[in-house]
C-alpha cells in the first residue's frame, strides 16, 4: 500500500492528490508543512482530500502522506471544560503555540498527556468485563468520570491498578491487553450501544415557554429555525447555561468569534442550576468559527457529537447544542461544489438530508449494560436565508426532529423574547410528558397548560377582528380574553435572558405563574358577571403586582401571598361595590 | 522565488486567465501578467494543478491578449504597512494616489489576514458614545464590534457613517479613533463627500483612505478591503490605535465576487451569489475585534446598499448572519422628515448588553431602551389600525401608545446632523416621552429605576 504520494491540484480548501491508496476519511497529511485532511472521494488513481487548514502557498508535486486512520477524537478525562477548534485541537494550546492568530501545520493532540488523574478501580483482577464495563472513576471538573473498557475489548481483568496516572499510562490489563484511560473514537460513526429507550423526561431548561409549552427531552431532538437576529444564539447559550443535563456541549459551528469569548468569560462566573459548581465544569466547547477554515466547520459537528456519546456511554444525560447547523450544512455544499458534483435544491449535495438524519439520529436515549440509561438532546440552530423556512437545511431538519421552535422576527421587532411562536412551535414530546408533570410539578400541571394553549389560541383569532373594529367594541368577556392573554405574553412567555431574576425560572414557579393567572382569570370572569368592567380589572393593584413580580428577587414569595389570597382579597372588594 | 515569465495563457474569461504547462505554483500565489507594451497588471492564483493555473486579475482582463506574459512570484499577497501611512490616500490596491511619496514598510503583510483564535479575543464591552440617539440608546456600539449600515440607494448612510466617525468618543479615555476608509466602487461625489469632511474636520491627519471608485476595475474591489483590514489590524495591533474602518460599499464588493464566481462557471447559490459568499464575507467582517493584551481595537461600520431597500436580500442576509447587528436605514422615514433615518425596530446591536449599564452608561439604560422598544412597536401597529377604524374606536391606552410612537420618531429619532447629545441627555429624553404613557404601562422597567428617574418622581 503506497503511503506517501504528491499533489496533483489545490483549490482552495480542496486538494487532489496521486500516488497513495487511502480508504474514504483517513486522514492525510498534506504538503511541507503537514497539513491535515481527510480522504472525501476517490477517483481512478486521484484522491479528492478536504484539507482542515488554510491552503495559501501549497503547491502540486508537495508531498502528501496517508496516516491510515480516519479522524478520531480523543475521549478520557479532560474533556470537560476544554475549548476546542472543529477538529478538537486545544484552542488555548494552539495559541501558546501560535500566537493571537490562528495559523497552520500545528498539531495539538485533544488530550493533556502530561496532566495526572486520581483513578480509582471499581472491578478487581479476575473480574469478566465487556466493552462499555466501568472498571475505574476519577474525579474530573463537575463529575465523576467513568473509564470504561473501550469498544471492541472484552475479557478477564489481569491487573488492574489505582493511583495518580496520565491518560495515557495503562491503568489496567485486561486478557493481556493494556487499557489506558484514553481511547480513541472516528468521528463519523456513531459509537456502539446496546439499546435505545423512549425519552419520558423533560430536559428542564428554566426557560418558560420551552418547558411549560414545547419541552424537550432527556435524549429528543429540536431545532430552533429562524433569521438573523431573531434568538438563536442567546437561546442555545440559556440553555447551555440552565439545562438539566450532567454534560454540555456547545458547537459554535461557522458563527461568531466574540459570541464564543462570551461564553468564555460568563460560563466561569456562572453556577450549575443543579449542583452549584461552576458551569464550565460541566461544558466542553468547540469553536469553529466563521472565518475559521470550512473543512474543519464541516467536521466540528462530529466531533462534538463523539464527546457527547462518550459521556452518555457513562450514563449521564448530555446536551448538544450546534449553532448553527446551516453553517455545516454550507460547508458540505461549499466542499461538494468543489467536487464538482450534481447539486441538488439550492446547490446543496444530494446526500444533505441524509447527512442531517444520521447526525440527529445520533441523539437519543440508551440502555448501559448496567441498566442505566445515558441520554443525548440535541438542539440545532438553523439560519435560513432570508428567514425563509422552505429552504432545504429547515426542511431537512423538520423532517427528523420531534421539537420545533419557531422564531419570530414580527415577535422579535417588538422585543417580545425569546422570540418563540407559541402558535407554530410544536413539541411532538408532550403529551407523553403529562405523568411527569403531574408527578414533579403538579397534578394539574397539564390542565394549566392546555387552558394556557387554548387562552393564546382564541387571542390569535379575537386580534384578527380587533385589527378590523379596534378592541373597543368588542363585549366585556372577550376583552378579558385579550386582558388575561397578554398577562399570559408579557409575564409568562417573555422571559429576558439578561434580567439577573428572571434568566432562569425553575418549574415551580413556571407552576406559580400559570397558577396566578388562571385564578386572575377565574376570579375576573366572575367579576364581569358581576358588571365590573375589564378597565377596573386591569388596572387593579394585584394586576400590577403580579406583572411586575418577575423583576423581583422575592419573586416566589410574592407569587405565593398572589395565590394564597391577596388575589381573592382584592376581587372581593371589587365585588362589594 | 520563481520569476520565470510563461507565455502560455489558453484561456481568457472574464477576470480569470487559464495558464499552461508551468511549474508548480502555489495556491494563493500572487501573479503578475505582463501585456506586450510593458504594463502590468497583479493577480492572484485561484486553483493550480499540473494541468493549469488559474489566475483571478485584480485590475481586469481587459487588453489581455494570450501573447501576454505571467509570472508568479512565490508568494501570497503582501501589503506594505508603515506607521507613516496615516494621512495618506491609496488606490483600490494600495498605490498612492496623493502624489505622495512610496510607502517605506515597516513590516509587509498577509493580506488574507489569519483568523483571530477565540481564546485570544476580549470581549468588546467598551460603549463608544456616538451622540445618535437611535445607536446610543437604542443600539449601542462597543469597541471592536462590527455594526453594518443597511441602506439603500438615495439614503443619507454616508452622512451617518460620518457623524458617527467626527462624534464617536469612548467617555473618559482621551485616544481619538483612527479611521481607515475603504471605498469599493463609490462614486467619485460620494468619494469627494468624505474626503471633504476629513479634511474639514482634520480626521485625514488619523485616516487612511483606499479608493477603488465606480471606474476602478471590478475584480480590484476584492482586495481593497483586505488591505484596509491588514492596514487597521497593523495599527490596531502593533501601533495600539483605536480604529475605525469603514467599508463602502459591500454591495458592490459582493458583486465583483459574483463575477469571479460566474466566470469560473461554479454552481451558484441564491439570487447567483456563489455559495461560499458566507464564508467570504466572515473572513473580512470577523476581523473586528479586540484581543486580550492589546491596547488596540478594531471596530467596522461596513456599509451596504440593500437591492430594491430588501433585507432578505442575500448580501444584507449574509452580512446580517455574521455582523453583530445592523442599522437599517428607512425611506419611510425619509420622507417623514427624518434624519437620521435610522429604523430601530429592525436595528440591533448584539453587543450593547455589554456596553450599557451602571458604571458604562447608566443603571437604567437597558431597561428604559426595552421599553422605548416595546412602546414604538406598539404604537406603530396601532397606526394600521387607526387607518381603518379611526382614533375614537381606540381604547385610552392605546392612544397613548399611538401618540408615543409619534413622539418617539420626532424626539428621539431625529437630530441634527450635528447634534452630538451625551449618552445622559439622550436617557432623559427617553425618559420625557415614557413619561406619557401610564406608569402601569412601564411593564419593562424595575421600580427602583421608574423612582429614581420617572419625570414625576424626579421633580418631586
Ligand atoms: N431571551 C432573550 N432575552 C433578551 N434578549 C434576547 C433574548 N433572545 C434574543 N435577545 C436579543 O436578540 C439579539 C439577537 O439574538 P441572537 O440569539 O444573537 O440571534 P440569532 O442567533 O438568531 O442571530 C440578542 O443580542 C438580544 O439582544
Ligand atoms: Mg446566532
Amino acid at each position: 500500500m503506497a503511503n506517501e504520494g504528491k499533489i496533483f491540484r489545490v483549490a482552495g480548501p480542496v486538494v487532489t492528490a496521486e500516488g497513495i491508496s487511502p480508504r474514504m476519511y483517513d486522514v492525510i497529511l498534506v504538503g511541507k508543512e503537514k497539513l491535515m485532511g481527510e480522504v472525501i472521494k476517490i477517483v481512478g488513481d486521484k484522491v479528492v482530500i478536504q484539507v482542515y487548514e488554510d491552503t495559501a502557498g501549497v503547491a502540486p508535486g508537495e508531498p502528501v502522506i496517508n496516516t491510515g486512520q480516519p479522524l478520531v477524537a480523543e475521549l478520557g478525562p479532560g474533556l470537560l471544560g476544554s475549548v476546542y477548534d472543529g477538529i478538537q485541537r486545544p484552542l488555548p494550546e494552539l495559541m501558546s503555540v501560535m500566537g493571537d492568530f490562528i495559523k497552520r501545520g500545528v498539531a495539538a493532540p485533544g488530550l493533556d498527556r502530561k496532566a495526572k488523574w486520581q483513578f480509582t478501580p471499581t472491578v478487581k483482577k479476575g473480574d469478566k468485563v465487556e466493552a462499555g464495563t466501568i472498571i475505574g472513576t476519577v474525579p474530573e471538573r463537575s463529575v465523576v468520570h467513568k473509564v470504561m473498557v473501550p469498544p471492541g475489548v472484552s475479557g478477564v481483568i489481569d491487573d488492574i491498578k489505582q493511583g495518580e496516572f496520565t491518560v495515557t499510562d495503562t491503568v489496567a490489563v485486561v486478557s493481556g491487553k493494556p487499557i489506558m484511560m484514553m481511547q480513541k473514537w472516528p468521528v463519523r460513526y456513531g459509537r456502539p450501544f446496546q439499546k435505545k429507550t423512549a425519552p419520558d423526561e423533560p430536559l428542564i431548561t428554566g426557560q418558560r415557554i420551552l418547558d411549560s409549552l414545547f419541552p424537550l427531552t432527556k435524549g429528543g431532538t429540536g431545532a430552533i429555525p429562524g433569521a438573523f437576529g431573531t434568538g438563536k444564539t442567546v437561546t442555545q447559550q440559556q440553555l447551555a447555561k440552565w439545562s438539566d443535563a450532567e454534560i454540555v456541549v456547545y458547537i459554535g459551528c461557522g458563527e461568531r468569534g466574540n459570541e464564543m469569548t462570551e461564553v468564555l468569560t460568563t460560563f466561569p462566573e456562572l453556577e450549575d442550576p443543579k449542583t452549584g459548581k461552576p458551569l464550565m465544569g460541566r461544558t466542553i466547547l468547540i469553536a469553529n468559527t466563521s472565518n475559521m477554515p470550512v473543512a474543519a466547520r464541516e467536521a466540528s459537528v462530529y466531533t462534538g457529537m463523539t464527546l457527547a456519546e462518550y459521556y452518555r456511554d457513562m450514563g449521564y444525560n448530555v446536551a448538544l447544542m450546534a449553532d448553527s447547523t446551516s453553517r455545516w450544512a454550507e460547508a458540505m455544499r461549499e466542499i461538494s461544489s468543489r467536487l464538482e458534483e450534481m447539486p441538488g435544491e439550492e446547490g446543496y449535495p444530494a446526500y444533505l438530508s441524509a447527512r442531517l438524519s444520521e447526525f440527529y439520529e445520533r441523539a437519543g436515549r440508551i440502555v448501559l449494560a448496567d441498566g442505566r440509561t445515558g441520554s443525548i438532546s440535541v438542539v440545532g440552530a438553523v439560519s435560513p436565508p432570508g428567514g425563509d423556512l422552505s429552504e432545504p437545511v429547515t426542511q431537512g431538519t423538520l423532517r427528523i426532529v420531534r421539537v420545533f421552535w419557531a422564531l419570530d422576527s414580527k415577535l422579535r421587532e417588538r422585543r417580545h423574547f425569546p422570540a418563540i411562536n407559541w402558535l407554530t412551535s410544536y413539541s411532538l414530546y408532550s403529551g407523553s410528558l403529562d405523568g411527569w408533570y403531574k408527578a414533579n410539578v403538579a397534578e394539574d400541571f397539564p390542565e394549566l397548560r392546555n387552558w394556557t394553549m387554548e387562552l393564546l389560541q382564541k387571542e390569535a383569532e379575537l386580534q384578527e377582528i380587533v385589527q378590523l373594529v379596534g378592541s373597543d367594541a368588542l363585549p366585556e368577556e372577550q376583552k378579558l380574553t385579550l386582558e388575561v392573554s397578554r398577562l399570559v405574553r408579557e409575564l409568562f412567555l417573555q422571559q429576558n435572558a439578561y434580567h439577573k431574576v428572571d434568566t432562569y425560572s425553575p418549574m415551580a414557579r413556571q407552576y406559580k405563574y400559570l397558577k396566578s393567572i388562571k385564578m386572575f382569570n377565574d376570579y375576573a370572569q366572575k367579576a364581569i358577571e358581576g358588571d365590573v368592567s375589564v378597565d377596573t380589572i386591569a388596572k387593579m393593584k394585584v394586576r400590577t403586582k403580579l406583572q411586575g413580580s418577575k423583576l423581583e428577587e422575592n419573586v416566589d414569595q410574592i407569587l405565593d401571598s398572589i395565590i394564597g389570597g391577596e388575589l381573592a382579597k382584592e376581587f372581593e372588594t371589587l365585588g362589594a361595590k | 522565488m520563481t520569476t520565470k515569465e510563461y507565455r502560455t495563457i489558453s484561456q481568457i474569461a472574464g477576470p480569470l486567465v487559464f495558464v499552461q504547462k508551468t511549474e508548480p505554483i502555489g495556491y494563493n500565489e500572487l501573479a503578475i501578467v505582463r501585456m506586450p507594451d510593458g504594463t502590468e497588471k497583479k493577480g492572484q492564483v485561484l486553483d493550480t494543478s499540473d494541468d493549469f493555473v488559474v489566475v483571478q486579475v485584480f485590475e481586469g482582463t481587459a487588453g489581455i491578449e494570450k501573447a501576454a506574459g505571467v509570472r508568479f512570484l512565490g508568494e501570497t499577497m503582501k501589503m506594505p504597512v508603515s506607521k507613516d501611512m496615516l494621512g495618506r490616500i491609496l488606490s483600490g490596491s494600495g498605490e498612492p494616489l496623493d502624489g505622495g511619496p512610496a510607502i517605506i514598510p515597516d513590516d509587509r503583510l498577509e493580506i488574507n489576514g489569519a483568523a483571530i483564535n477565540p481564546w485570544a479575543r476580549d470581549s468588546p464591552s467598551e460603549f463608544i458614545q456616538t451622540g445618535i440617539s437611535t445607536i446610543d440608546g437604542m443600539n449601542t456600539l462597543v469597541r471592536g464590534q462590527k455594526l453594518p449600515i443597511f441602506s439603500g440607494s438615495g439614503l443619507p448612510h454616508n452622512e451617518i457613517a460620518l457623524q458617527i466617525a467626527r462624534q464617536a468618543k469612548v467617555l473618559g479615555a482621551q485616544e481619538e479613533f483612527a479611521v481607515v476608509f475603504a471605498a469599493m466602487g463609490i462614486t467619485n461625489e460620494e468619494a469627494q463627500y468624505f474626503m471633504k469632511d476629513f479634511e474639514r474636520t482634520g480626521a485625514l491627519k488619523k485616516a487612511v483612505v483606499f479608493l477603488n471608485l465606480a471606474d476602478d476595475p471590478a475584480i480590484e474591489r476584492i482586495i481593497t478591503p483586505r488591505l484596509a483590514l491588514t492596514t487597521a489590524e497593523y495599527l490596531a495591533y502593533e501601533l495600539g490605535y483605536q480604529v475605525l474602518v469603514i467599508l463602502t460599499d459591500i454591495t458592490n464588493y459582493c458583486e465583483a465576487l459574483r463575477q469571479i464566481g460566474a466566470a469560473r462557471e461554479e454552481v451558484p447559490g441564491r439570487r447567483g451569489y456563489p455559495g461560499y459568499m458566507y464564508t467570504d464575507l466572515a473572513s473580512l467582517y470577523e476581523r473586528a475585534g479586540r484581543i486580550k493584551g492589546k491596547k488596540g481595537s478594531i471596530t467596522q461600520i461596513p456599509i451596504l446598499s440593500m437591492p430594491g431597500d430588501d433585507i432578505t436580500h442575500p448580501i444584507a442576509d449574509l452580512t446580517g448572519y455574521i455582523t453583530e447587528g445592523q442599522l437599517v436605514a428607512k425611506r419611510e422615514l425619509v420622507r417623514a422628515g427624518i434624519y437620521p433615518p435610522i429604523d430601530v425596530s429592525t436595528s440591533l446591536s448584539r453587543l450593547m448588553n455589554e456596553g450599557i449599564g451602571k458604571g458604562k452608561t447608566r443603571d437604567d439604560h437597558k431597561a428604559v431602551s426595552d421599553q422605548c422598544y416595546a412602546a414604538y412597536a406598539e404604537g406603530k401597529d396601532l397606526r394600521g389600525l387607526v387607518a381603518i377604524v379611526g382614533k375614537d374606536a381606540l381604547s385610552e391606552r392605546d392612544r397613548q401608545f399611538l401618540d408615543f410612537a409619534d413622539l418617539f420618531e420626532k424626539r428621539i429619532v431625529r437630530q441634527g446632523r450635528d447634534e452630538d447629545r451625551g449618552i445622559e441627555q439622550t436617557l432623559d429624553l427617553m425618559w420625557e416621552i415614557l413619561a406619557n404613557l401610564d406608569e402601569s404601562s412601564l411593564t419593562r422597567i424595575d421600580r427602583k429605576y421608574i423612582e429614581k428617574y420617572h419625570p414625576k418622581y424626579k421633580k418631586a
